[in-house]
């Protein structure tokens, strides 16, 4: 079947498989921040964009994404970069395997609500599953970005 | 691992419910839980082409389309003002917000899953089902139906006024809840769910009198412990990974205690 979608802004069509996940349409597209984890739907590992809402790409169809825009990391570059670099200064990454997907879900939490509570952001990113670290790098991060957007972007 | 032949986006309802006739096909919700399986399928046939992923607020009830999402239901501001955030209490421990961007209330409800906290909310409230086929009728009437081959094309939830609750027990958030309760103070009495037992949600009432004290807000705290301790009883439990039969009972009457005192606390609406 043929799809076509705006991925990361580039209007693409391509025929696909019926039952081909989102998550191996992406990565076939060479957007490799999208990483495949759980296979359970739990680990927040695989989010992307789907029409600006926050998706697990592992469980939603390509199909379903016609006539749609998905957008994963690789499209966010500045805004992720400049997000990332706060969770890189607290060292909250660690292995990283989990990073794409929580900075993913952290900026659409941003793009809903420019100011969560820490409860608010405990809770938009429940779903984003972290096994080395405790959380508290992440939330850190966080904080110090949300400062630093208050201040006008100023360090 | 799922597999699927032919996926066709439905034109319309009568389409769908054509090809759904077949048993190799399948009508997909939010895929969730379906993806999990190693089904075999002919053809997927995708509702989200009708129209059906608004909430459309009417006068007298909230009409749910299949195609809602968890998400939906949890920042409607609707939904939330008349049923005391009940809505969004019942789903926001599900997973995540990618997930419940993703599931929908069609399939929660279709499926009659034992755990379903969407399921045991929406029996608490009036809530009716659209079927396709079958036409309207009520949800209560529905989860005790047999599987079948049957569209669910909307909820109608009725604008009842009242008092409302939602409480569950989880050993881990985000995971399935080890024991599930809904609750509803109206005019017409008290009703009360227990879901995730770990069977499906099943539906108590209060005995008239008391459900007249409770909305009154005039029972003591002793008979509010001693409805829980007896509506308890009416449960059957299970056990399961996640916790064992006598847990479930106690936690049942804890829950029951909890939400009976919410309702009479929060008193009756006009």
């Amino acid at each position: 079947m043929k799809i076509s979608l705006m991925l990361n802004g580039t209007k693409i069509e391509r025929e696909i498989a019926p039952d081909l996940l989102l998550i191996d349409f992406v990565r076939e597209e060479g957007c490799y921040s999208v990483k495949r984890g759980c296979e359970t739907s739990g680990c927040g590992l695989c989010t992307v964009f789907l029409d600006e809402k926050p998706v697990l790409s592992c469980s939603v169809l390509a199909a379903r994404a016609d006539g749609h825009a998905v957008t994963t990391l690789e499209g966010l570059q500045k805004e992720a970069e400049e997000f990332g670099a706060f969770i890189a200064d607290q060292g909250a990454e660690q292995c990283g395997f989990c990073n794409p997907g929580m900075i993913m879900n952290a900026i659409a939490l941003f793009r809903e609500n420019p100011d969560p509570t820490e409860e608010e952001m405990k809770e938009y990113l429940a779903g984003n599953l972290c096994r080395c670290s405790g959380y508290e790098g992440q939330l850190r991060g966080m904080k110090a970005f949300l400062e630093y957007k208050k201040q006008g972007g100023a360090v | 691992m799922l597999k699927i032949k032919n996926y066709v986006k439905a034109e319309s309802l009568e389409q769908a419910y054509e090809l759904n006739q077949k048993r190799s096909n399948r009508i997909l919700g939010g895929m969730l839980w379906m993806k999990m399986s190693n089904a075999q399928i002919q053809t997927a046939i995708d509702l989200s082409g009708l129209g059906l992923n608004e909430i459309e607020e009417t006068d007298e009830s909230f009409r749910i389309g299949c195609m809602v999402t968890l998400r939906q239901l949890e920042l409607h501001e609707g939904l939330n003002t008349w049923f005391d955030h009940m809505m969004q209490n019942s789903v926001k421990d599900i997973v995540g917000v990618q997930f419940r961007n993703l599931a929908t209330v069609g399939g929660s409800i279709f499926g009659r899953f034992g755990f379903s906290d969407v399921l045991t909310a929406f029996l608490a409230l009036d809530t009716e089902v659209e079927l396709f086929h079958a036409g309207i009728l009520p949800l209560r009437e529905f989860v005790t139906m047999p599987r079948d081959n049957d569209i669910l094309v909307r909820l109608i939830v009725k604008k009842t006024p009242g008092a409302y609750a939602y409480l569950c027990h989880r050993n881990v958030r985000t995971d399935f809840p080890v024991l599930a309760a809904g609750f509803a103070c109206t005019k017409e009495g008290v009703r009360i769910t227990v879901g995730a037992r770990p069977k499906k949600a099943m539906l108590l009432t209060v005995s008239e009198d008391m459900a007249a004290k409770i909305r009154e807000g005039v029972c003591s705290e002793e008979e509010i412990a001693r409805i829980a301790a007896s509506l308890a009883k009416e449960v059957p439990m299970e056990s399961n990974l996640r916790a064992g039969k006598e847990y479930r009972s106690h936690l049942a009457e804890v829950l029951i205690c909890r939400g009976l005192g919410i309702l009479q606390e929060r008193g009756p609406k006009e």
